[in-house]
C-alpha cells in the first residue's frame, strides 16, 4: 500500500523480521531522520531509495548496531538492537550481514583470505571446507580466478564484489547492502541482481538494497521505500511507486533534478 | 565577552582534558575484557612482536649506543677534574638502567610505533574496515588493540635492554678506547654499583610507557575520522601525546620506583 507524504507505523505482525519504530537520529545540528517506521517480514527484499544525503546508509547501519538512535527502536529477529552493548550484538551479526559502499576489505588480506575472514570467525575450522565456501562465494559473483589478488589491485567493480562473497559467504538470514550496483557496468550490475534474486529464492535471504539504480529496484524489490528529508516519503510495491501520483517520487525515478521541490 | 572567553577557555580545556581520560579509562577496560576473555589471536601477536620488537632494534640501538658514548664523553672530562674518572662506568650504567635506556627507547617506539598504530588503525577506520570488522562480530579492540598491546608488552622490556646494553657497550669503547682507562677499572665500577634493582627499574618503565604508547596511539586510530585528514592529524597527536604522556610519567614513576628500588650511594 502506497503511503505518500508520512510515514508508516511498524505493525506487531508476528513474521517481523526488522522493525524501526519512530527512528531519530542528528549528527550535530542536522537532524538526518525524524522518525522512521518500518518493518520487513522474513525473506522480505527492500530498495530504499531517495536523494542522497537523506539517511539511507544511516538507517542501514541502525539496523546492524553500528549506529545508536538518539531516539525510537530498531527490533531485529525480536532482538532490541539499540539496547545491546557492542558485545553483545553477536547474535544479531549471525544473522545480519552488510556489504559496505566502499566494500571496505581489508588491505592486508588478499581476496580469499577476506572472504574466508567472517567464515573462520564464525568458528569454522575446517580448511578444506573455508576453501571451498570461498570458492563458491567467489565464482557466484565471477572472482574465482582472483583468489590472490590483494584489494588494492583490483577494480572498483571487482573490490565491490568482493565484497558481496564476503557479505555472501555466512549465509546470514538478512543482508543489507550499501549500493551494490555502483560502480559496476551493466552486465556486472545485473549479475548482483540475479544473485540477490537467488539468495531469497533459495535460501529465503531478507535483503534490504540501498540504491539509486532504478532498474534493479523494479527487477529485485519487493517493496520500495523512499526516504525524503528524514521521513519515509513513499513505502509500496515497485508497481505503486511507478504509478505514484506524487511528484516527489515521479521526479526522483524519472531522474529530472527539480527532485528536491 | 573577551574576558568571559578567557575564563571559559580553561575550564573548556579541562573537561577536554577529563573526557579524553575517560576514554582512554573505556579503552582500558575494553582491552582488560578482551584480555580476560582468553581469546589472544597468538598469530597476529606474533607479526606484531615482529613489526614492533624486529622491527624497532636498529632505531634503539643507534639512540642507546650513541647516547651512551656521548654521556661517557662529556662526563668522564668533568669527572677528570676531581680524580673520580673511575666511576664513569657506574654513573653512565646507573643513567641508562633508570633513566635513559628506558625513556629514549620509550620515545623512539613512541615516534615509530605509536605512529604506524595510530596510522594503520586510523585508515582501517575512515575506511569502515573497522566497522567491517564489527559487522562481522569481531570487537576491534579484540581484534586491532589487544595483539597490539601484547606483542608491545612482550617486545618493550627487550628493546629497553638492548638500549643499555648497547650505551653500555659505547661507553666501555668511549673510555677504553678513547681515554685509554684500563678496561678492568671500569668494568668493576660499573658491576660494584649497578644491581638487579636498576635493571628492574628499566624493565618496569619499559613495560608501562609501552602500554602508555599503545593505548594512547589505538585511542588516536580508532576515534579517527575526516578521511586522510583526520589520519594525518590523529598520527601526529599519537606522537606527540604519548611523547609527553611518557616523560611525565616517567618524573612520577622515577620517584615511586626510588621509594621502592632505593638508589645506593656511589
Amino acid at each position: 500500500m502506497a503511503s505518500p507524504q508520512s510515514s508508516p507505523k511498524a505493525g506487531d505482525d508476528a513474521d517481523a523480521f526488522i522493525v524501526l519504530r519512530d527512528l531519530h537520529k542528528s549528527f550535530g545540528a542536522q537532524e538526518i531522520l525524524c522518525g522512521i517506521d518500518l518493518t520487513l517480514k522474513h525473506g522480505e527484499t527492500l530498495c530504499i531509495i531517495g536523494p542522497s544525503g537523506e539517511g539511507k546508509t544511516v538507517t542501514m547501519k541502525h539496523i546492524i548496531g553500528l549506529i545508536q538512535p538518539d531516539r525510537g527502536d530498531v527490533f531485529v529477529a525480536g532482538m532490541h538492537v539499540n539496547k545491546l552493548k557492542e558485545r553483545e550484538m553477536a547474535p544479531i551479526r549471525q544473522k545480519v550481514s552488510m556489504l559496505f559502499q566502499g566494500a571496505a576489505l581489508f588491505d592486508r588480506m588478499t581476496v580469499e583470505e577476506n572472504v574466508a575472514f567472517p567464515l573462520i570467525e564464525s568458528g569454522v575450522r575446517d580448511k578444506a571446507e573455508v576453501k571451498r565456501r570461498v570458492f563458491e562465494a567467489l565464482q557466484a559473483v565471477d572472482l574465482e580466478e582472483h583468489l590472490n589478488k590483494y584489494p588494492t589491485s583490483l577494480s572498483g567493480g571487482m573490490r565491490k564484489r568482493t565484497g558481496i562473497a564476503r557479505a555472501i559467504i555466512c549465509q546470514s538470514e538478512c543482508i543489507l547492502y550499501d549500493e551494490p550496483n555502483s560502480g559496476l557496468d551493466p552486465i556486472g550490475s545485473d549479475i548482483i541482481d540475479q544473485m540477490i534474486l537467488r539468495m531469497q529464492k533459495r535460501f529465503g535471504v531478507t535483503s534490504i538494497i540501498v540504491t539509486h539504480d532504478m532498474r534493479s529496484v523494479f527487477k529485485i524489490a519487493d517493496r520500495v521505500a523512499m526516504l525524503y528529508r528524514g521521513k519515509i516519503h513513499f513505502l509500496g510495491t515497485p508497481d505503486e511507486l511507478k504509478a505514484s501520483p506524487d511528484p516527489i517520487v515521479q521526479n526522483f525515478i524519472n531522474g529530472r533534478s527539480d527532485v528536491t521541490g | 565577552m573577551a574576558l568571559s572567553s578567557a575564563l571559559t577557555l580553561p575550564g573548556r580545556s579541562f573537561l577536554y582534558f577529563l573526557a579524553y581520560l575517560g576514554q582512554l579509562a573505556a579503552l582500558m577496560r575494553e582491552l582488560t575484557i578482551a584480555l580476560r576473555s582468553g581469546v589472544w589471536r597468538l598469530r597476529l601477536v606474533a607479526e606484531q612482536i615482529v613489526a614492533i620488537g624486529y622491527g624497532s632494534q636498529a632505531v634503539v640501538i643507534v639512540t642507546g649506543a650513541f647516547t651512551g658514548a656521548v654521556f661517557t664523553f662529556q662526563s668522564y672530562a668533568k669527572f677528570k677534574d676531581f680524580g673520580m674518572e673511575t666511576s664513569v662506568g657506574a654513573v653512565v650504567s646507573v643513567a641508562l638502567c633508570r633513566e635513559l635506556g628506558p625513556v629514549l627507547a620509550g620515545l623512539m617506539v613512541a615516534g615509530r610505533v605509536g605512529a604506524a598504530m595510530a596510522a594503520d588503525i586510523g585508515t582501517m577506520k575512515v575506511t569502515e574496515q573497522v566497522d567491517a570488522l564489527r559487522v562481522m562480530g569481531v570487537h576491534p579492540v579484540d581484534y586491532l588493540v589487544l595483539p597490539r598491546f601484547l606483542a608491545m608488552m612482550v617486545s618493550m622490556p627487550f628493546l629497553v635492554a638492548e638500549s643499555v646494553s648497547f650505551g653500555l657497550i659505547a661507553s666501555y669503547m668511549v673510555t677504553s678506547y678513547g681515554y685509554d682507562m684500563p678496561s678492568s677499572w671500569y668494568l668493576t665500577h660499573l658491576v660494584d654499583h649497578t644491581n638487579m634493582d636498576d635493571l628492574k627499574i628499566g624493565m618496569i618503565k619499559g613495560f608501562v610507557f609501552g602500554m602508555l604508547i599503545t593505548l594512547i596511539a589505538c585511542h588516536q586510530g580508532l576515534k579517527a575520522e575526516n578521511g586522510a585528514v583526520g589520519v594525518g592529524a590523529g598520527t601526529t597527536r599519537a606522537v606527540v601525546v604519548s611523547s609527553l604522556v611518557l616523560l611525565i610519567v616517567n618524573f612520577f614513576l622515577s620517584i615511586a620506583l626510588n621509594y621502592l628500588y632505593p638508589l645506593g650511594t656511589l
